[in-house]
């Protein structure tokens, strides 16, 4: 095997100092992986892409934010004139508030974290990189998980700071918010695992944000209205918690009323001893998302 | 060691055989891999990477099994797409930054090693703005970057002329020389059109319908094929006549007469002919057949 003489270079192009090779180190498969999860948490954000692209995410923060803020400054001022003694809205209540925009945060976050590789046929070229197909899907799932949880835990401890200069008891404080930001933690993985398997399975963008919406904001509107109707008009608020099971949003609040012992942000908290069924159905959700990605990116064509 | 070995390779899609038994051996230096669309070029690259999975059979590149050794051997290894591949809204740099660290190099030799390569394959300030509103040729050599960033060993190029205008194309086929002649990376590189590989690769591997044809040097494709083309004042027919009768293949291609290069004795047959018939000899030369034409077979010569 014989090394080819180097020619010379092409004339005119004065600053070519000719071919140089790299023997430095070279990272691992793991820590490849993290190079790429914090490349797509900062996509989360629209870090790194194009200005556009920013807008949509700090948006939804800023509208995620500016209640928070305003909550804080309601608890400090009715601390102040000694009406209250505990925050007007509890921590783990927060998520369920701003549904809504954190619902067009995953659709349009979870389309820009696994879409975007689709469409411009990216993925070949992480494919042939020192990755397997599974570390692509668990980065991407655990950064738009935790860029979700960025979203709900940055108002959570805004909301937090206020209690705090609004002398409420630090300790009681401190264990709820502690306990709003595991719940928020659980609302990040669901929201984000359902989020990327819509996402995952088209190319075109538009397709995947209405589809995420679609899932997410029907099936909180329909199982809100059905606990209505179950609990208020019939009567049952027996059936009308079970319902809560068939929405991510009212999933979660379940397993926090059960797990935290906190009141319920739906018509009807899930009943007497559903508390752990609600919990298994929760990581059964997270299971079942993550292994649906795995199955999903195992068969894609590259 | 060869660079590239496959043994009874197969890939059987639904209804269709991509790859049949195929054996084949590649050693380094620029190696063309040749064959009709569809001949199943693309797929023998997408499963020396791991891409796609192979029905049947054995392979192994630089070493590394295909099947079992994925991850180490898309470590020394780079890959140029034949389709679309990159996305509009981020620049050369950040994108080819970004490929360069999921190769494994850390972020400050990922940006040198970026504007060190972006340089190379001829980007320059370009490279900032995004590559949405790039030409087919940018795009191309931004797709080449990134296969070349992370100072692969070897690197699959699947039809890096696509596209191209034929300026565009003369370019691209001198960057693929240069990545083995001055970045001493092997090459391999498809194409459905023998005559652009022939020129700037060593050794040519031609399959067709997932069945290897030949595989030999650029050099010996042409050795067996050298030709003395023959040019006389006056009387071509008679001169090839007595040629002919002298014992020499001969053939003719417009007014030139063309006649196979046995050894150095067909020189004085010709110089003896030409003499005896009191003809002018303008010009006597060797003539360099293309692949292409060994390819098709000496009847395309005859004919003419």
């Amino acid at each position: 095997m014989s090394q080819p003489e180097p020619t010379t270079s092409p004339s005119g192009v004065i600053h070519d100092i000719g071919y140089r090779g790299y023997d430095g180190g070279r990272l691992d498969r793991r820590r490849i992986g993290s190079a790429l999860f914090v490349h797509s948490l900062r996509g989360v954000y629209g870090l790194g892409r194009a200005g556009k692209s920013k807008i949509i995410p700090f948006g939804l923060a800023a509208v995620m934010v500016l209640p928070a803020v305003i909550i804080a400054v309601v608890n400090v001022a009715l601390a102040g004139q000694g009406v209250a003694s505990e925050p007007v809205l509890p921590y783990t209540r927060y998520p369920m508030v701003l549904s809504a925009a954190i619902a067009i945060f995953v659709a349009v976050q979870a389309t820009q974290t696994v879409s975007l590789d689709l469409r411009f046929h990216t993925l070949p070229l992480y494919m042939s990189r020192p990755l397997a197909r599974v570390d692509y899907v668990r980065v991407k799932y655990a950064a738009l998980a935790l860029g979700l949880l960025i979203l709900m835990a940055v108002p959570i401890l805004i909301m937090y700071v206020g209690s705090l200069f609004a002398e409420f008891p630090i300790g009681r404080e401190t264990g709820d918010v502690a306990l709003a930001l595991i719940g928020a933690s659980l609302y990040a993985l669901v929201l984000a695992g359902i989020g990327l398997m819509i996402a995952s399975l088209t190319a075109r963008r538009g397709f995947g944000v209405a589809g995420v919406i679609a899932v997410l904001t029907l099936s909180y509107a329909i199982v809100s209205a059905l606990q209505g109707w179950v609990g208020e008009v019939v009567g049952d608020m027996n059936t009308a918690g079970w319902i809560g099971l068939f929405s991510p949003m009212t999933l979660v609040d379940g397993v926090q009323v059960w797990a935290f012992g906190v009141e319920t942000s739906t018509p009807a908290g899930p009943p007497d001893g559903a508390g752990p069924v609600f919990l298994v159905v929760t990581l059964g959700v997270i299971a079942a998302c993550y292994s649906a990605l795995a199955a999903r990116y195992r068969r894609v064509r590259l | 060691m060869p660079v590239i070995e496959v043994n009874e390779l197969t890939k059987r899609y639904p209804g269709a055989t991509a790859l049949d038994r195929l054996t084949v051996a590649v050693g380094d230096g620029v190696t063309g891999l040749v064959g009709a669309n569809g001949a199943g070029k693309s797929t023998l690259i997408k499963i020396l990477l791991g891409l796609v999975d192979a029905t049947s059979g054995q392979g192994s590149v630089l070493g590394h099994d295909i099947f079992t050794q994925g991850i180490e051997l898309r470590r020394r290894v780079g890959y140029m797409p034949e389709h679309d591949c990159l996305p509009g809204d981020i620049s050369a740099t950040e994108f080819v930054v970004h490929m360069a660290r999921m190769s494994g190099l850390p972020a400050d030799a990922a940006r040198e090693r970026t504007a060190d390569t972006l340089r190379h394959v001829g980007l320059y300030e370009e490279r900032y703005r995004p590559i949405g509103g790039y030409s087919t040729g940018m795009k191309q050599r931004v797709k080449l970057a990134q296969a070349l960033v992370h100072d692969p060993e070897l690197v699959f190029l699947d039809e890096p002329t696509n596209g191209l205008d034929p300026v565009g194309r003369d370019e691209m086929l001198t960057l693929v020389r240069r990545i083995y002649t001055e970045f001493g990376i092997s090459v391999l590189v498809t194409s459905h059109l023998l005559g652009e590989l022939e020129r700037i690769c060593d050794n040519v591997v031609i399959i067709d319908s997932g069945v290897l044809l030949r595989s030999s040097s650029v050099a010996e494709f042409t050795r067996a094929s050298e030709q003395l083309a023959i040019e006389v004042t006056d009387g071509v027919d008679e001169v090839a006549r007595t040629l002919s009768e002298a014992g020499l293949v001969v053939a003719r291609d417009g007014h030139l007469i063309v006649v196979d290069l046995a050894d150095e004795a067909t020189y004085d047959a010709v110089r003896d002919v030409v003499a005896d018939r009191g003809v002018g000899l303008v010009r006597m030369g060797p003539r360099k057949h293309h692949i292409a034409e060994v390819f098709e077979g000496p009847v395309a010569n005859v004919a003419a």
